[in-house]
This record gives C-alpha cells, sequence and structure tokens, in this order.
C-alpha cells in the first residue's frame, strides 16, 4: 500500500479527497439545517435515495483513504522502531478498512431496504 | 547523522516562541488523528439513528443533550480547523499567502475562526 501511495500520488490522493470531504461535509452541513429529518423514516428514504447513498459511500471512501494517508505521515514522524511502527500502521489499517466495512454495510441494508 | 552533532542546539521548551502558524499546524495533526478516533463513534451513531425508531430517538436525544452538544461542538471545532488549515494549505500550494505577514495572518485566522463557526453552526443545528 505505502508504495502504490508514495510521495507525490499520496500528495494528490490527500488534496483530491480533501475537496471531496469538504464539499460532502458543507452540503451535508446545509442538509440538516434546512430540513433535519423528523423522524427515522424520513432520515431512512434520504439515505437510501441512489445519489446520496452514493455521495456517503464516496465520502466514507474518501475520508477512510485521507486518514490512512494523514495517519501514516504522523506514525512516520513519531514512531522511529520499525517493528513498532508496523504493528500501530496494522492497527490502523485494521481499524480504518473495519470501519469502512461497517460503514458500508449500514449504507447498503438501508438502501436495499429502501 | 554524527556530522551534525556539533550543531547548536536549542531546546528550553519555556522560552521557545511557537508562531500562530506552528501552533496551527500542530492543532491540524491533533485534530486530524482526533477524527480518526471519531470515526467508528459517528459510524456507530449512524448504524443506531437507521437501526429503529427507538434508535432514532435515542441518538436524537443524545445530541440534544447538554453532553451531546458539547461533543458536536467540539467535533465541529475539530472539523472546521481541519478544513480552514486545509484550505489555507491549497492555497500555500497555489503560491497564495506564502511570504510572512500574510502567512501568520492567514494562520491566526484559522485558530480563532474554527471556534466561532463551530459555535454559530451548532446553535443553527441544535
Amino acid at each position: 500500500m505505502s508504495r502504490q501511495a508514495s510521495g507525490f500520488k499520496a500528495w494528490v490522493i490527500q488534496r483530491v479527497t480533501a475537496v471531496y470531504i469538504a464539499l460532502f461535509v458543507i452540503y451535508a452541513m446545509v442538509h440538516f439545517a434546512v430540513s433535519a429529518p423528523a423522524d427515522v423514516v424520513a432520515w431512512r428514504a434520504w439515505i437510501a435515495s441512489p445519489v446520496v447513498s452514493m455521495a456517503l459511500l464516496l465520502f466514507f471512501a474518501a475520508l477512510l483513504m485521507h486518514a490512512w494517508i494523514g495517519i501514516r505521515d504522523v506514525l512516520i514522524d513519531y514512531v522511529h522502531p520499525l517493528s513498532l511502527r508496523v504493528v500501530v500502521l496494522s492497527a490502523f489499517a485494521t481499524a480504518l478498512i473495519g470501519t469502512g466495512l461497517w460503514v458500508a454495510q449500514v449504507i447498503f441494508l438501508v438502501r436495499v431496504a429502501g | 547523522m554524527n556530522a551534525t552533532t556539533k550543531r547548536p542546539v536549542f531546546l528550553d521548551l519555556f522560552r521557545i516562541k511557537l508562531p500562530a502558524a506552528g501552533i496551527m499546524s500542530i492543532v491540524h495533526r491533533i485534530t486530524g488523528v482526533l477524527m480518526i478516533f471519531a470515526t467508528p463513534v459517528l459510524v456507530w451513531l449512524l448504524d443506531r439513528s437507521v437501526s429503529s425508531a427507538d434508535g432514532f430517538a435515542g441518538v436524537a436525544a443524545f445530541l440534544g443533550s447538554g453532553a451531546g452538544l458539547l461533543l458536536v461542538f467540539l467535533g465541529l471545532w475539530a472539523v472546521f480547523h481541519h478544513l480552514f488549515a486545509g484550505l489555507r494549505y491549497l492555497l500555500i500550494d497555489m503560491d497564495v499567502g506564502v511570504d510572512k505577514p500574510l502567512f501568520q495572518q492567514t494562520a491566526l485566522a484559522v485558530l480563532v475562526s474554527a471556534p466561532v463557526v463551530a459555535a454559530i453552526v451548532t446553535g443553527v443545528l441544535r
């Protein structure tokens, strides 16, 4: 992974994901400010709509990629013993992938149920 | 590495003054790491809120409570600090605000505006 997302490529990914995350967060805040869901039915209907469910999946994908590159930069700066670095990086990678699978499952289930 | 050990080293942390851009930068890192730990919490709240009417009501009641609003405010503070600092870095990538007075002023603006905007948005969303 680090070889595929090293140097310039990681720098570009970090900026592209940042722009998408920023746009989605602003959209979500405006949506909640203007029309906050009144109940679970309205809330699920919003998430289940084709555009929102895709945008939400893409948001979490971008967020987890951005988090991975960010935490990797921080750990490479502060954790120097190689074995400890590998252990901590692996723990974060596992947690991030797990979080991604969890949220994808939540969104898919809402989408399928309608 | 041995060739550099003769350099003068001054690491008196009580007398080193970190400029605004330095404080903004380390807060950018700290908020990034904190938001990584907050992400599973966010997903858990999402999971609970779509699970049932009771789950939705529980999450809504928590977010509307005093402790919930404080967490929302702190979370939004982290989001806006990270967002504004990130926008500043994007501008610096495009050679905007690289030089000294503006470089420090924009860093100060990020530090000050993030909690203010977070408080306003918390008030709007509650």
